[in-house]
């Protein structure tokens, strides 16, 4: 099996972000944006190939897993939500929450 | 539809999407009973059920044959004091405990009492601290049983558990510490801790809900009485079928807080430091509560003179918080774990405690503390007593007339 090439790491990555930004709750969007991004950077370095076939392979399981998850959730995601509004009109970035019905999920599955 | 920023994570903890991903086959496919030994649906169930039992071991350095699966911490609680305070009864009739538990944990104490047992309620310092010489000169020859938290859930103090095992092993006395707060979030190990019987909640490490867990050490072996009693599951000491769909999550929850133990812990430290900081650099007279170092970063808990603090929460209603625990809300009295660590009635009143957890963002915080500050202002000037303050009275030295 050829060794992860630096442009399968890169596709992973992107396909990973991807994923996890179709997240409706605003915390395990944020959350799973991030920890991707730091995960894949902590391990820049590695240069052992046994050592990134391991930490590709996990990646690919992740991957997997947050596609099951964000596919149980966008179809059923309610109307865009509104930020909330600032009284004083400043440019706070808008923190946007959606509802997410798990009794949804069960019953459409 | 918009819903507050959660800022409460000492209440609960919502589900890491990975937990839920390990408990969904459970919920759906795999609906054997556990306990079911004749056929393929109990055997995968078994084997979900002992892989989460080694997950939830290895979080804590205990062998899996130490977890019993609950169904909460509380349960877990109730199950160590009682089950051990009857067990030893015979010979041994007193049981040690610190003001500042958790209600389940106290309330199990009084119905000890109430069978007479003594138990011994002891103070904690200002800093929310156990004062290891009392500890020791408290224990007797018939103490059965020392119960401590590892972490408040209210102030977030971390108590010298380690410290506190040594005594107790020295003196031949169990431990039992609630550790449903710690769990997960800072390292621990009950063998270098010599600690006897834990407490595990998994609704507080981004686990399930209705799920725990208690661990009974067998070498040297505890003794308890079960509480519930029937077909002789979890080695006889809490029987009923266990739900392997929670007991998975409950492991899910517990192996994914190993990896991301000091992740997590970076990140809250950061985003804690970043929340009092801000708050405390714009406006005066706020007060932590509990000791600064030993505590986990979490839990804030912060009291703001001069205002009541359930009108703080309700000026804050874009944001999820609390003042003391959850099991404590309903009533209108200030926290007993606040009183217990001396705070002034009235700073007692003003606390409110700040939850940060492993999804909470810079931007959630940053919007905390605005909002906090912009309404302690505001809840401030409005405040007859901070007037007076400003004109340099002393609160303290005045005679409140009775009407």
């Amino acid at each position: 099996m050829a060794a992860s090439t630096r442009s399968q790491v890169i596709s992973l990555y992107k396909m990973m972000l991807k994923e996890s930004s179709r997240f409706p709750s605003y915390n395990y969007r944020t959350y799973a944006l991030r920890r991707v991004r730091d995960a894949f950077r902590a391990n820049r370095e590695v240069e052992d190939p046994k050592a990134v076939e391991r930490l590709m392979e996990e990646g690919e399981q992740m991957l997997a897993l947050i596609q099951r998850q964000v596919a149980h959730f966008v179809p059923i995601t309610t109307a865009a939500s509104r930020p909330i509004p600032e009284e004083n009109g400043d440019s706070s970035p808008s923190r946007v929450y959606e509802m997410f019905g798990f009794m949804k999920v069960f019953l459409g599955l | 539809e918009l819903r507050p920023l959660y800022m409460d994570f000492q209440a609960t903890t919502p589900m890491d999407p990975r937990v839920l991903d390990a408990m969904l086959p459970f919920q759906v496919n795999y609906y054997g009973n556990p306990h079911s030994r004749t056929h393929a649906y109990g055997w995968e169930s078994e084997t979900a059920m002992e892989t989460a039992r080694k997950q939830v071991a290895d979080l804590i350095g205990a062998d899996p044959r130490e977890i019993i699966f609950t169904s909460g911490a509380t349960e877990s609680n109730n199950m160590a004091i009682k089950g051990v305070a009857r067990f030893y009864q015979a010979k041994k009739r007193h049981v040690i405990t610190t003001q500042t538990e958790h209600k389940c944990v106290l309330d199990s104490c009084r119905i000890l009492e109430a069978e007479g047992f003594e138990v011994t309620y002891l103070p904690v310092q200002n800093n929310g601290l156990l004062d290891l010489q009392l500890l020791e000169a408290s224990i007797r020859p018939e103490t059965s049983l020392v119960s401590v938290m590892t972490v408040n859930n209210e102030i977030g103090v971390k108590q010298p558990i380690k410290e506190i095992g040594q005594i107790c092993r020295s003196k031949g006395v169990f431990l039992h510490t609630d550790a449903a707060q710690a769990v997960g979030k800072i390292p621990i190990s009950v063998s270098d801790w010599k600690v006897d019987l834990m407490s595990i909640s998994g609704h507080k490490i981004y686990g399930p809900k209705g799920v725990g867990a208690l661990y009974v050490q067998r070498r040297p072996r505890v003794r308890l009485e079960p509480l519930q009693n029937g077909g002789g599951q979890e080695r006889g000491l809490r029987s009923g079928t266990v739900p392997t769909p929670l007991a998975v999550g409950l492991g899910a929850a517990c192996s994914i807080s190993q990896k991301e133990m000091e992740y997590d812990h970076q990140r809250v430290s950061m985003l804690a430091n970043r929340l009092v900081q801000k708050i405390m650099s714009e406006i005066p007279d706020v007060v932590m509560n509990g000791d600064p170092e030993q505590r986990y970063p979490g839990c804030i808990n912060l009291s703001f003179a001069y205002v009541e603090g359930e009108s703080l929460l309700m000026a804050l209603k874009d944001v999820a918080l609390s003042s003391g625990s959850a099991c404590t809300s309903a009533s209108l009295e200030p926290s007993y774990v606040l009183r217990a660590i001396g705070a002034d009635e009235d700073l007692a009143h003003s606390s409110i405690r700040f939850g940060i957890g492993r999804f909470t963002t810079e931007q959630e915080v940053d919007y905390t503390a605005e909002k906090c500050i912009q309404h302690v202002r505001r809840l401030r000037e409005m405040s007859p007593l901070w007037e007076m303050v400003q004109e340099g009275i002393d609160l303290k030295s005045i005679k409140w007339t009775q009407h």
